[in-house]
């Protein structure tokens, strides 16, 4: 599974040069402006990040984030789950670049190749920006009564954050 | 609104945490220091985000998402039973999912949505129909093939292979998306009864 992990961006990559080939598309000028994309992405993350990065760097100096984290492992290691990553649990559903903060702080405090670090970078792939989501789909469709969405999301992403805890235990044998 | 609490709260939190433990310098320092490690980040992030970004344009101007929202028709059939009598929500719908399984959230958003409005007006009602939640929850719980952000910020913090997490993240994904349609599908048999 190791292995199908560091075989799956060659694989990906060879099938869509491959397929862009044989399809004659202009290479170049897609990838260039698709570039030019993740440019305008990057510059709108930026306020946001200069924003909420001080504040994380600020309950960490001052201690109040390793409280925070010792209030709530035992509940987490009944899960399992690192308490390092539980205020990235609580963030995930509420901010996009937050969590991409909170897990960036974690990632190198705890070290990229770490038990906690994988954690955080799996639960940060395979979640989103819930509140966000809702918002801006029911807002769309004029809905003010969203009925069991919320729950049945917030259900969703519970399951993702033990869910992560769990396949990267099994995956890299912590 | 609650972002901005939470960062109000944090900064009052933090103040009163340091002078309790007397270190009230190193917070400020610290403060500073986290902006320009912000500005770092969005550096160390910036080329791998755009390279991605760039094969991802490549998968939409080759057709190659195109092709893949057609696969996805069926599946999505069986899911959405009311929206697959109408082609032109089933359209919006498939292209939503596949953009999201491609990391294409540009283009996700705006199909989702025309797929909302759509399976609203078949439903004919005001509040949100089931099929909707359904959709709004398949959107809330990311289920993507290429986590693009996530290997960058691996990429860029120094692990040894950073997309090594992939299977975990697809496995992930797909247990968070199938326990959201799961519980989606529970509370519609409870509120009919």
């Amino acid at each position: 599974m190791r292995f199908l992990g560091e075989l799956a961006v060659p694989l990906i990559l060879g099938g869509i040069f491959t397929y862009a080939i044989f399809k004659k598309t202009d290479v170049f000028s897609a990838m260039t402006k698709g570039a030019k994309d993740g440019l305008r992405v990057i510059w709108g993350i930026i306020p946001a990040l200069i924003t909420l990065l001080p504040c994380i760097y600020m309950l960490r100096e001052s201690g109040a984030l390793d409280v925070l984290c010792r209030m709530i492992s035992p509940l987490s290691s009944l899960l399992g789950i690192p308490s390092e990553t539980v205020p990235l649990m609580l963030m995930r559903p509420l901010s996009g670049s937050g969590a991409l903060a909170l897990a960036g702080d974690i990632i190198k405090t705890s070290g990229a190749d770490s038990f906690t670090g994988r954690c955080a970078a799996v639960m940060l792939g395979s979640t989103e920006t819930t509140f966000y989501v809702i918002a801006v789909y029911f807002g769309a469709a004029g809905i003010k009564n969203s009925r069991h969405a919320i729950p049945a999301a917030l259900i969703a992403d519970f399951t993702g954050f033990v869910a992560a805890v769990f396949f990267t235990r099994l995956f890299f044998g912590f | 609104m609650v972002l901005s609490l939470i960062i109000a709260i944090s900064v009052l939190v933090s103040i009163v945490f340091a002078m309790v433990n007397g270190n009230l310098q190193s917070l400020v320092a610290a403060w500073t220091q986290g902006a320009g490690e912000a500005v770092s980040l969005c550096i160390a992030l910036c080329g791998i985000i755009c390279l991605w970004s760039a094969v991802i344009e490549l998968m939409r101007q080759s057709g190659l998402a195109e092709k893949l929202s057609k696969l996805l028709r069926p599946v999505l059939g069986r899911i959405f039973p009311t929206a697959a009598k109408d082609r032109e929500t089933m359209e919006a719908l498939s292209q939503n999912v596949s953009a999201n399984l491609l990391g294409l959230g540009n283009a996700a958003t705006p199909a989702g949505i025309r797929a909302a409005t759509l399976m609203q007006k078949l439903s004919g009602q005001s509040h949100a129909s089931n099929e909707l939640c359904l959709l709004v929850v398949m959107n809330t719980a990311s289920i993507q093939l290429l986590p693009t952000t996530v290997a960058a910020l691996r990429t860029s913090l120094g692990a040894f292979a950073p997309y090594d997490i992939l299977p975990a993240v697809w496995l992930t994904s797909a247990a968070s998306v199938s326990a959201g349609i799961f519980a989606a599908k529970l509370f519609e048999k409870l509120s009919s009864p």
